[in-house]
């Protein structure tokens, strides 16, 4: 199902985090949502979950509800003394009673064996490291078995090794189980290698949608992020953007 | 990606696992409650015989004169200690829980202060609500523990009802009740100073079986309402906004709670006293046992503060010979240590 965003806008207090912003993500893409600190991705991300006030309109098309969301927040910072196992159980909140359906179990069995981390199932997230709790979270968003799968810097806290991994695993079970997934990143490269499409934001505001190696380009990269950036192509076609320096005053767009 | 070896079955066997050792802690929990219970009654100035308790309760001995101390004192007394105990537990559990804060509790957060007040206001001022003053004070105190936490929540919604801000309106509503009843305390005659002071200890003695319906039917209420929230509550300790994310309305879950630690803490304070330390002990006793998995964690800090007050109750007619120190000094002089020893051997830290 679809994600239609017309004139979004959230604001915090004075500051204005999305100001009119229109797109789609569409069904069985990974959207990237790029930009700098601030720019209003994660805003973004939290209207669709229903998390922050906003004005315009989001629609999910199709028999979505609350249910078919699974939103993965930004911090994953906890000490709950919960194992890894409760903690992606509580993914399927919805489902839940005060008994467990071995149907659950065997989900969350899944969800970790998928992400590789069944061997944490008894370890308690206190004990885990930060990139194995994001882990952990995503695992639990993907419990919810989600129609809509936000993702606010999935990747942030993992290794080289594991971003790869979680980003295969996040672009196979969209095109799979036919996913609207918006995935907030700030490697470019990641973005350009996993995402099908990709929005740029700049001020609270779209400043490029299209195909990751379309819109990513050196105007953009200086006024957007002030860097100036080198780009080459892998053997296999892919781009690969390297930032250099900072440069001086990026203008608006 | 690479997969583990990871055996099909060990996941569902953990969980079972995990679910055992709760039921394991909470069956444990009980016996030692019962144990307790039967030593409870068989302690006091005339010390019964074990077995002359047990024959009494079951009706198979007809002794008259230990069938009058087990149940008309002895019983109600051990019976109040233990759903006391319960629901100072669980209430602390719960505001644990909502508030994402080990230091909370009724006691740390002024509930039981504004329970105390309403009850120092009845003792100083004489009758205001047209019931017999030994009725009059419980119902006071009940409605203040109530005040107080519309005053906790109320003071915490100012600014979005954060956990934060709870902790804080809390705490200032503690320091506002003490400061009321340091001045009701100061005007009041030196009789009705003494009687306050004596019921802020806390105290057993005034158990009925009467008391103990009131205090049963609301544990037995809150226990079921619980329980349907307790997944939504185990989600809210991973933060306000992963539990929104997961779909829990965190606003009513909170309002939801804390009208029921209103009515347990209420209850509990009402007929014995402000009794600290239970509250916030127990729960934290009950989580090194069972974790988060709030079906686990809720039950389990009612037992463990049942079983507290209990062995409270028991300390608390054999430290002095001949005399009955209130039960609100014994919890905490005996517990503190205890409770010292237990947080500093615990390898795994949760908070």
């Amino acid at each position: 199902m679809s994600v239609d965003i017309q004139t979004l806008s959230v604001r915090y207090g004075a500051t204005r985090a999305l100001d009119g912003v229109t797109l789609t993500a569409k069904p069985g893409e990974v959207l990237a949502v790029l930009g700098p600190n601030g720019s209003g991705k994660s805003s973004l991300v939290k209207a669709i979950a229903g998390l922050v006030r906003y004005t315009g309109q989001i629609v999910l098309a199709g028999s979505a509800t609350r249910d078919s969301i699974g939103y993965m927040p930004q911090d994953t910072a906890t000490r709950a003394a919960l194992t890894v196992l409760e903690a992606v159980l509580l993914g399927r909140l919805g489902q839940l009673g005060l008994r467990v359906k071995p149907a659950d179990v065997e989900l969350a069995r899944q969800v970790l064996t998928e992400l590789d981390i069944a061997a944490l199932a008894g370890r308690y997230l206190g004990e885990l490291s930060g990139g194995q709790r994001q882990l952990v979270f995503l695992a639990q968003a993907l419990a919810a078995e989600p129609k809509i799968l936000l993702l606010d810097e999935p990747i942030s806290a993992l290794d080289i090794r594991h971003q790869l991994e979680v980003m295969e695993v996040v672009r196979r079970l969209t095109h799979e189980r036919v996913l609207t997934t918006l995935v907030i990143l700030h490697d470019l490269n990641i973005a350009a290698r996993f995402a099908d499409q990709a929005v740029l934001f700049h001020g609270g505001k779209v400043v490029g949608l299209g195909a990751p190696a379309d819109i990513i380009d050196a105007l953009r990269l200086a006024q957007v992020f002030g860097v100036e950036a080198a780009f080459s192509t892998t053997p296999d076609g892919r781009l690969v953007v390297t930032p250099v320096r900072p440069c001086r005053s990026p203008k608006a767009l | 990606m690479h997969h583990v070896g990871s055996d099909e079955g060990a996941i569902s066997a953990l969980y079972t696992s995990l679910a055992d050792r709760r039921r394991a802690v909470l069956l444990f929990g009980v016996c030692a409650l019962f144990m307790s219970l039967l030593v409870d009654v068989a302690t006091g100035p005339a010390l019964l015989p074990i077995t002359a308790v047990v024959g009494s309760v079951l009706r198979l001995a007809k002794d008259p004169t230990v069938d009058a101390i087990v149940w008309t004192i002895r019983l109600p007394t051990a019976f109040v200690a233990i759903a006391v105990g319960a629901a100072l537990g669980l209430s602390g559990g719960i505001m644990q829980t909502i508030l994402n804060n080990p230091l909370a509790s009724s006691y740390t957060l002024g509930v039981s202060a504004g329970a105390g007040f309403g009850a120092a206001l009845v003792i100083v001022l004489g009758v205001v609500v047209p019931l017999p003053e030994a009725w009059a004070i419980p119902v006071m105190s009940f409605l203040f523990a109530g005040l107080a936490c519309a005053g906790v929540y109320g003071i915490g919604s100012l600014r979005g009802a954060s956990p934060e801000m709870l902790v804080l309106g809390g705490i200032a509503l503690l320091f506002l009740f003490q400061a009321l009843l340091a001045l009701l305390q100061f005007a009041a005659s030196p009789e009705a100073l003494q009687q306050i002071v004596f019921w802020l200890f806390g105290s057993l003695q005034k158990a009925t079986w009467a008391k103990l319906w009131i205090i049963s039917i609301v544990l037995g209420g809150a226990f079921p309402l619980l329980l349907v929230d307790a997944w939504r509550l185990t989600a809210l300790k991973l933060g306000d906004d992963r539990a929104r994310g997961l779909g829990v309305d965190v606003a009513r879950l909170r309002l939801r709670a804390f009208a029921i630690i209103s009515a347990l803490t209420g209850v509990a304070v009402a007929f014995v006293g402000t009794i600290g330390f239970v509250g916030l002990v127990a729960p934290h006793i009950a989580r090194m046992l069972v974790g988060e998995d709030q079906r686990g964690l809720l039950p389990a800090s009612a037992v463990c503060g049942a079983l507290l007050l209990s062995l409270a109750s028991i300390a608390s007619k054999s430290v002095l010979p001949g005399a009955i120190v209130p039960i609100g000094i014994v919890t905490s002089l005996i517990g503190v240590p205890f409770f010292v020893w237990l947080v500093t051997r615990s390898r795994r830290a949760f908070w």
